[in-house]
């Protein structure tokens, strides 16, 4: 029963990667794609959490933690060029 | 000299926990090791803290966490469900919510909290700090959700951290 | 019963995952686009979280809670970047369906002239 909830979770994660794509894709502004992006590295925590579940190990986590991380670097850095035109002032 | 030594009391635990869960460990080694972290990271980190936290009624900040859980619980199925039932629907509009805050702690306390409920993005501070611009996803009554903001929120945060 | 439980808190993390990234291809203006990822999202990925706390803790190698770490993060830098990615929507006048607030354009120097540095791509 787990094994087939996590499949259904997969399916559905991978769905929201592929929404998260087009709007990345399709943008129209930079906000939208900055968003998505910053959505993508959320949905990779999820896919990643889902798989050290799948697989039993718990060696995904310190992966997990860190593209969170980079995640929110990633974001805060293109909005800030966004807002100032400048990264590091 | 108490000042120097420890120049953060609610620092200290705080990272201390952080370095038990990074490493996943109950062991008595860990334990010190993130007592040493937890003593030494904020005395060389000094120059980044300028103002000392003070939490004045523990029981209300409780109180406060849990409402947000909560909220934060019954604003996503909200969100969920305005999402899933078509964009057709929703009625988004801006608020500006007054801001009876004057810390930043408090400001970015209230900012966040507002983000993270029932439909609300904080979008924009006024230079002075005096108002915050709130981006509503489905808003009939602005004044109501004002209202609401101010007493769920931003009251419990100023007896919390600006007591008069 | 903890397999149900365990089941449960993936499918409504998978499914609230899903439909933050549906709302944020779905809605109509950037300001809307925002709720879905920052709240469906965060709390999918909270309770898939919850549940691998749940599956690491019950297997007998002892409790296992830095996933709580993860979440925390989530919970604190959400709202950080939302607020960012609005603002700095505001500073480029997206297109809204909402009126937006006159005082937002511009009001501040300082912003102003970030406006008119940015009309022209900077170099370097």
């Amino acid at each position: 029963m787990l094994s087939t909830a996590v499949s259904i979770a997969f399916l559905l994660v991978a769905a929201a990667f592929v929404m998260a794509l087009l709007r990345l894709l399709y943008g129209p502004d930079q906000p939208d794609r900055i968003l998505a992006l910053d959505t993508l590295y959320v949905n990779t925590v999820a896919l990643l959490v889902l798989l050290g579940i799948h697989l039993g190990s718990a060696l995904y986590f310190e992966a997990a933690l860190l593209i969170a991380m980079m995640g929110f670097v990633g974001t805060v850095a293109l909005c800030k060029y966004l807002l100032r035109g400048d990264i590091i002032e | 000299m108490k000042l120097r030594l420890l120049p953060h009391p609610l620092l200290t635990p705080a990272l201390t926990v952080i370095w038990l869960l990074l490493v996943n460990s109950l062991s008595f080694g860990h334990v010190l090791l993130g007592l040493l972290l937890g003593w030494l990271i904020p005395i060389f980190t000094l120059r980044f803290w300028p103002d000392r936290v003070r939490v004045h009624k523990p029981l209300t900040l409780l109180r406060f966490v849990l409402v947000l859980l909560y909220d934060i619980l019954v604003a996503n199925l909200g969100v969920a469900w305005l999402i899933v039932r078509g964009p057709r629907r929703v009625k988004p509009g801006f608020v500006e919510v007054p801001l009876a805050l004057r810390s930043e702690l408090g400001i970015s306390l209230l900012a966040n909290t507002i983000s993270l409920t029932p439909g609300t993005v904080s979008a924009w501070l006024s230079p002075d700090r005096a108002t915050l611009v709130v981006h509503a996803l489905d808003v009939d009554d602005p004044e109501a959700l004002v209202a609401t903001i101010k007493h769920r929120y931003e009251t419990p945060l100023q007896e919390v951290f600006e007591p008069c | 019963m903890l397999e149900i439980i365990l089941s449960a808190l993936i499918l409504i993390g998978a499914l609230f995952t899903f439909i933050g990234s549906l709302g944020l291809a779905r809605l109509e203006d950037f300001y809307t686009r925002l709720h879905g990822p920052t709240k469906a999202t965060t709390l999918g990925v909270g309770s898939l979280l919850i549940a691998s706390m749940v599956y690491f803790s019950t297997r007998g190698e002892g409790l296992s809670l830095h996933e709580l770490l993860v979440t925390l993060f989530l919970f604190i830098t959400a709202p950080v970047s939302a607020h960012l990615l609005a603002k700095a929507a505001l500073h480029l006048r997206l297109r809204s369906i909402a009126p937006v607030p006159q005082r937002t354009e511009a009001s501040d120097p300082r912003q102003a002239n970030a406006a008119e540095d940015s009309a022209t791509p900077p170099q370097g």
